[in-house]
């Protein structure tokens, strides 16, 4: 009778221990230091993970340059307001290019409707890519602080997605908030954008829509001298930290020294590379993206009938470098241009 | 011969199935017939029961279950009182305390208020407990050393969730009923007040923890690898030749230098395991109350150690352009 239970126990020990195997990660890890021998500065790779990584996130093929027309696109094209300055053949090899970037399956009609001019601006898709233009020159010419001389151009989000992967709404208020029982204050579920922890589900709303005072919260001095930064406020903070990670495929050690996160003195420069990169969203979030919203039709919005925005995982897409610092601009010097004049859509 | 060397009780030794010591006369006495359950015998004593409960432990229970109920029920309540979502999110459901603005004072219900009352039933329920471990170990003629060591856990348990907020003047500053929110305030409230490895009462709190496993890895390795002379009947031996004892203090003093005696090994086991909740408390208790920055602390008082920087330092970007955080 024992000897019976001793084998059902046995056998529930296998199954769970194999279970359990499966949630390991196979072999090897590699570790990159990158601070001071000893104090754990490092971060850790499993090689054939990153190689996959590496492998999904490849870029498509070049486009092959172009002699130079010698005219300006707005010269032999209507209606070209953003890239009217383009010689005309570049024109139409950016033209190519962004099809393979952004819809390479739905081609030139995703934003051209058939049968009409392509100077029409029937299509929402049409308006919302002219404004996207607009918005990676801006962000070649005036985030160098965050993108540097690698830039971004349009496969560095979309990836050959119409819609980029990786985008987010406002998460709509959980019901339970305003009834009897059941408020979870924002947080207290597996967390998608938080790295599945129980940390805040939207942190950014709070820190890349509206003004991000407070995102600071840890002392600044030995003793008490006035810092009410309460446990919870700091739970938003680390929420927003952990989509960072994530989205990076990095740990915190990346940018802090973990034994005092928030001295700059101990920080590496990747630091101040995301403290621009925050600054640059919140940009792009309030200038570009969320005035899009009227474009857009219905199925594109949010639950809250808000814009598709961007967040960290919107570019870098795992990466600690968005396609792995595969240089976006390098052969598209008109993805470089000034501020847009206009802020608005049209 | 079967004896005791296995993680397994290999010989189950069965008495008469009796409720033992009398107990003062009272009105409740020790209830149920006791059986005997071989799987048991095989960790413990095989003899279930009879068990006293008492109106301390009628009340614990009462008061226990009413905490668990509001805090499951506002789990539930959480994900919409959706039975699957229940059971496969429960790690990361919780009841959180109130909102910072609201302080001290009494918030809305289902702002913190179900808290403060789970809170109330869950403290009284420990503390009916506690009255109880002490009550029954006076009735059995016992020290109160188990009620004592149970009070070093309520004082933590006090320190975070009723002593501490009340010094910060703030509900909000308590800890989450949950699994892994609990866990994440955990590690907020190390970065928020910059870092509790740096809090001295933190290390003294893990010295007498990882210490406590030591005292408890050596002690009942100790009796376990004796137990074929007989070391459960230490007593019985201290003071006669080749015994188990005399087998066991040889061996640490051979190893060692020192041994401890049959008593005091556990007063070594207690006072271990008892402060490491209490320099713990003392840790919670004075971190925001009188410290804000664990590591500018440790800096301060030369305990942390600076390092060379092996990447370029750049400065608070946000000190450059005055605006952004």
């Amino acid at each position: 009778m024992m000897r019976f239970w001793f084998k059902i126990a046995a056998a529930l020990a296998v199954v769970l221990g194999v279970g359990l195997a499966f949630t390991f990660e196979a072999p090897p890890v590699q570790t990159v230091q990158s601070g001071y021998r000893g104090i754990g500065l490092e971060q850790v790779y499993n090689k054939v993970a990153l190689e996959n990584k590496i492998a999904r996130t490849a870029f498509p093929l070049e486009q092959p340059e172009l002699d130079p027309a010698g005219i300006p696109s707005s010269e032999v094209y209507d209606n070209v307001q953003v890239l009217g300055d383009v010689d005309a053949n570049e024109f139409i090899r950016l033209m190519g290019a962004i099809t393979e970037w952004v819809s390479p399956e739905a081609g030139c009609a995703y934003c051209h409707a058939d049968g009409e001019e392509l100077s029409a601006d029937t299509l929402y898709t049409k308006r919302v890519a002219r404004r996207m233009f607009e918005m990676t020159r801006a962000i070649n010419s005036q985030w160098s602080d965050h993108v540097g001389a690698t830039g971004v151009n349009c496969f560095t989000c979309h990836a050959g997605n119409p819609v980029p992967a990786n985008i987010w709404f406002t998460e709509p208020e959980n019901p339970q908030t305003t009834r009897m029982a059941g408020n979870p204050a924002g947080q207290n579920r597996a967390a998608e954008q938080a790295g599945l922890s129980s940390l805040p589900a939207d942190p950014f709303t709070p820190f890349l829509l509206g003004d991000p005072a407070g995102i600071r919260v840890i002392g600044q001095t030995p003793l008490p001298t006035g810092n009410r930064s309460s446990i919870k406020q700091t739970e938003w903070t680390y929420g927003l930290m952990i989509h960072m990670s994530d989205a990076l495929g990095v740990n915190c050690a990346f940018c802090h020294n973990s034994r005092s996160f928030t001295d700059w003195s101990q920080s590496g420069p990747q630091r101040t590379t995301a403290w621009y990169g925050l600054a640059m969203l919140r940009d792009l979030n309030a200038n570009y993206l969320v005035p899009l919203r009227d474009e857009y039709p219905h199925e594109r919005l949010g639950v809250l009938g808000d814009a598709p925005k961007a967040n960290c995982a919107t570019c870098h897409q795992g990466a600690y470098k968005p396609l792995f610092g595969h240089p976006a601009i390098e052969g598209f010097p008109d993805l470089v241009g000034p501020a847009p004049e206009t802020a608005a859509v049209q | 011969m079967a004896d005791y060397q296995n993680i397994f009780t290999q010989v189950q030794v069965r008495g008469h199935a009796g409720a033992a010591v009398p107990i003062p006369s009272g009105p409740w006495a020790r209830s149920g017939s006791p059986y005997f359950s071989y799987l048991l015998g095989k960790i413990g004593d095989a003899q279930i029961g009879p068990i006293y409960l008492g109106w301390t432990g009628v009340a614990s229970l009462l008061c226990g279950f009413i905490a668990i109920e509001i805090i499951g029920l506002n789990m539930w309540a959480s994900v919409g009182w959706d039975p699957i979502q229940f059971v496969r999110q429960l790690p990361w459901l919780a009841l959180e305390p109130p909102p910072p603005a609201y302080g001290l004072s009494l918030p809305p219900l289902n702002e913190g208020g179900w808290w403060l009352m789970a809170g109330f039933f869950l403290t009284t329920s420990i503390l009916l407990w506690w009255l109880r471990t002490y009550r029954r170990a006076r009735a059995l003629g016992m020290g109160t050393h188990v009620a004592w060591a149970f009070a070093a856990a309520i004082w933590l348990y006090l320190v975070l969730g009723f002593i501490r907020p009340i010094l910060m003047g703030s509900w909000g500053e308590a800890v989450p009923f949950g699994i892994f929110p609990h866990l994440d305030w955990t590690a907020a409230f190390s970065i928020r007040y910059g870092n509790l490895f740096y809090n001295p009462f933190h290390a003294l709190s893990i010295a007498f923890l990882y210490g406590s496993t030591l005292l408890f890895a050596m002690h009942g390795a100790t009796i376990l690898a004796l137990s074929r002379y007989g070391a459960e009947r230490e007593v019985e031996q201290i003071v006669d030749r080749g015994t188990a004892f005399e087998r066991g203090a040889l061996f640490w003093r051979w190893t060692m230098g020192f041994n401890a005696t049959a008593e005091s090994i556990h007063r070594w086991a207690w006072w271990f395991a008892v402060l490491c909740p209490l320099t713990g408390g003392i840790g919670i208790l004075l971190t925001g109350t009188v410290v804000d920055n664990w590591f500018l602390w440790a800096v301060k008082h030369g305990v942390a150690p600076a390092y060379p920087p092996a990447f370029e330092v750049l400065p608070d970007p946000a000190t450059l352009t005055g605006g952004g955080s």
